[in-house]
């Protein structure tokens, strides 16, 4: 498999912290990529840099052939690399609908081609029911979902999600990870998640990359890298193996 | 096709529309000169505030210094139309690439260097009174001592020439007020005003959905600019004289947005409905203090801020969104 996305050596620093330090790996096409690790270990700034929502001080990230690390946020969707955010904006005073509808006009230049495929998009997330609510009003799971459509509705190769499980509850993750793993299957669509959510990244992901202190102290396959002794020690803890969670 | 344009009103709100579009139009035949002078100044807030409602209501750039576009329009085509007798038509085709040329620059010195908000609000406002003063002392304009156009008694009505009757003027007001209408309701149901939308909630949220930002907001500042150089053009031949401190005075600015702002920014009827409310409150009290003999310097403008202070506290989303859903229509949702 060749690497839709691959970042070589990439680092930034905010003044005296480095927040991620040399950091390389890349994402196969067709795959799903976790990015674990405790809180402030670097993952969203790591997510920033690939979104170019900020440029790293070094280092080079390319995503499908192309340098984008100096691509602006709405360049590097446009190549086809789509985003959420940690902390969900979605258009407030806008229908879900029609958050959605934005998403869409990106590929779609009619605007009733573009509804018509966000309705789809909504259906697919469960949110098709709320399509006339104002994205302000509801709750905060289904705002990530709204994140997710919306995203989606730009027509990306890679997705990024942060952490879309957190504040789910578990059936509400056990149906976000039947959604991701359904567009991965049958569109081919690769992810590159950042998650807390211990029982979705090993439901999901193919690989996951284990950062702590802006550093990557692992990467591998999630049944290895849950085993590894220093990420155990600096991230789940010897509980986690010990509750058998595995 | 009307139905599907105004997207399914209810038929109460399609009556009401179609009496309110036949009053206009007969306006003229039963009106005396000073009402129908109400109305072309109502209209013409109307058409104004329509053009401003495009740059903040859809795209969300606040824009305190719109007299500029005003003024520009209307020297130019003054202008061309004093020194080489270029009739308004055309020089509203000279008006609108200055207007827009104008607006470009503000908008790039703005959106290139992050000046948002509060901050761009106030770089409109610099660049009208800078206007302000450079035509003061701009030789060519006839600096402060102001640019008339002639003004004789014509035989009849000249419409390539804009000289006439108010009449005429409240016909060439009204239908440009449509125009800017069908204008706005395109825009807004287009792909350019979803990206407004877009960018006026939330514009990092837009960045990540493959809006360029900096594209589309140099677009909604250079439309908006345009659509209000004819203003300009309007005012020039309508008042037959323009004087710097007047046209670009920053409370030209103020009167073009507060008409969408009661009647609800970001909404296609607002501008027009608050337009009506406002002059239509300011032009009651004048009679009213006449005909009562009630004769107190600034009591008029007192009383007209408490109307507004009111309109403001009960209705924050201005009155038309208030209004829509009593007709049951559904714009104004956005």
């Amino acid at each position: 498999m060749t690497a839709l996305l691959s970042l070589q050596s990439v680092s930034k620093r905010f003044r005296g912290l480095v927040a991620v330090d040399s950091v390389s790996f890349d994402v196969p096409e067709g795959a799903i990529f976790a990015v674990i690790g405790p809180n402030g270990a670097g993952k969203t700034t790591l997510f920033n840099l690939i979104a170019g929502a900020m440029a790293p001080d070094y280092g080079s990230i390319a995503f499908a052939g192309a340098r984008i690390e100096r691509m602006t946020a709405d360049a590097v969707c446009r190549r086809g690399l789509a985003r959420t955010f940690q902390l969900v904006r979605p258009f407030p005073g806008l229908s879900v609908e029609d958050n959605v509808v934005v998403g869409a006009l990106l590929r779609e230049r009619d605007v009733a081609a573009a509804r018509e495929h966000a309705l789809n998009l909504l259906r697919q997330l469960d949110l098709f029911e709320k399509r006339r609510q104002v994205a302000s009003t509801l709750t905060l799971p289904d705002r990530k979902r709204l994140e997710v459509a919306r995203a989606l509705a730009t027509g990306p190769r890679l997705l990024l999600l942060d952490e879309v499980m957190a504040g789910l509850r578990p059936t509400e993750t056990d149906r976000m990870v039947e959604t991701l793993k359904t567009l991965n299957r049958e569109r081919g669509l690769t992810i590159l998640l950042i998650e807390h959510v211990m029982r979705a990244v090993m439901a999901l992901a193919s690989r996951v990359l284990v950062l702590d202190h802006g550093t990557a102290i692992a990467q591998g396959a999630p049944e290895a890298v849950v085993r590894d002794p220093a990420v155990v020690q600096s991230y789940l803890g010897q509980s986690y193996l010990e509750a058998g969670a595995l | 096709m009307i139905a599907r344009f105004f997207g399914g009103p209810s038929p109460r709100a399609l009556l009401l529309l179609g009496a309110l579009g036949a009053m206009l139009l007969v306006a003229p035949f039963v009106a005396n000169d000073y009402l129908l002078t109400v109305l072309i100044l109502i209209l013409y807030f109307a058409y104004t505030g329509q053009a401003w409602n495009i740059m903040m209501g859809f795209a969300g750039q606040l824009s305190l210094g719109h007299a500029i576009y005003v003024g520009l329009g209307a020297y130019v085509a003054a202008l061309l139309f004093t020194r080489y007798g270029i009739a308004p038509w055309i020089g509203l085709l000279a008006a609108i690439p200055v207007t827009v040329a104008c607006g470009a620059v503000i908008g790039f010195l703005a959106f290139r260097f992050g000046v948002a908000g509060v901050y761009f609000a106030i770089l409109t406002i610099a660049f009208a009174e800078f206007a302000r003063i450079g035509f003061d002392h701009l030789d060519i304009v006839n600096a402060s001592a102001g640019l008339f156009l002639p003004v004789a008694q014509y035989a009849h009505n000249d419409l390539w020439r804009l000289r006439g009757n108010p009449a005429m003027f409240y016909y060439v007001i009204l239908a440009a007020t449509v125009l800017a209408f069908i204008l706005s309701r395109i825009l807004m149901t287009s792909r350019i005003g979803y990206f407004w939308l877009a960018i006026r909630e939330d514009e990092i949220a837009a960045r990540a959905a493959g809006i360029d930002t900096f594209r589309y907001k140099m677009a909604a500042v250079m439309i908006s600019a345009a659509v209000t150089a004819f203003a300009g053009v309007f005012y020039a031949f309508f008042y037959n004289n323009l004087f710097p401190e007047q046209v670009f005075n920053i409370s030209r600015s103020i009167e073009i947005i507060l008409g969408p702002v009661i009647g609800g920014v970001g909404t296609l009827f607002g501008p027009i409905l608050g337009a009506f409310i406002l002059t239509g409150l300011a032009e009651t009290l004048n009679s009213a203090m006449l005909h009562f003999g009630f004769d107190l310097p600034g009591a008029k403008q007192v009383f007209y801020g408490i109307c507004l202070l009111l309109v403001v506290l009960a209705l924050p989303n201005g009155v038309w969104p208030w209004l829509a859903r009593r007709l049951g229509v559904r714009e104004g949702s956005r």
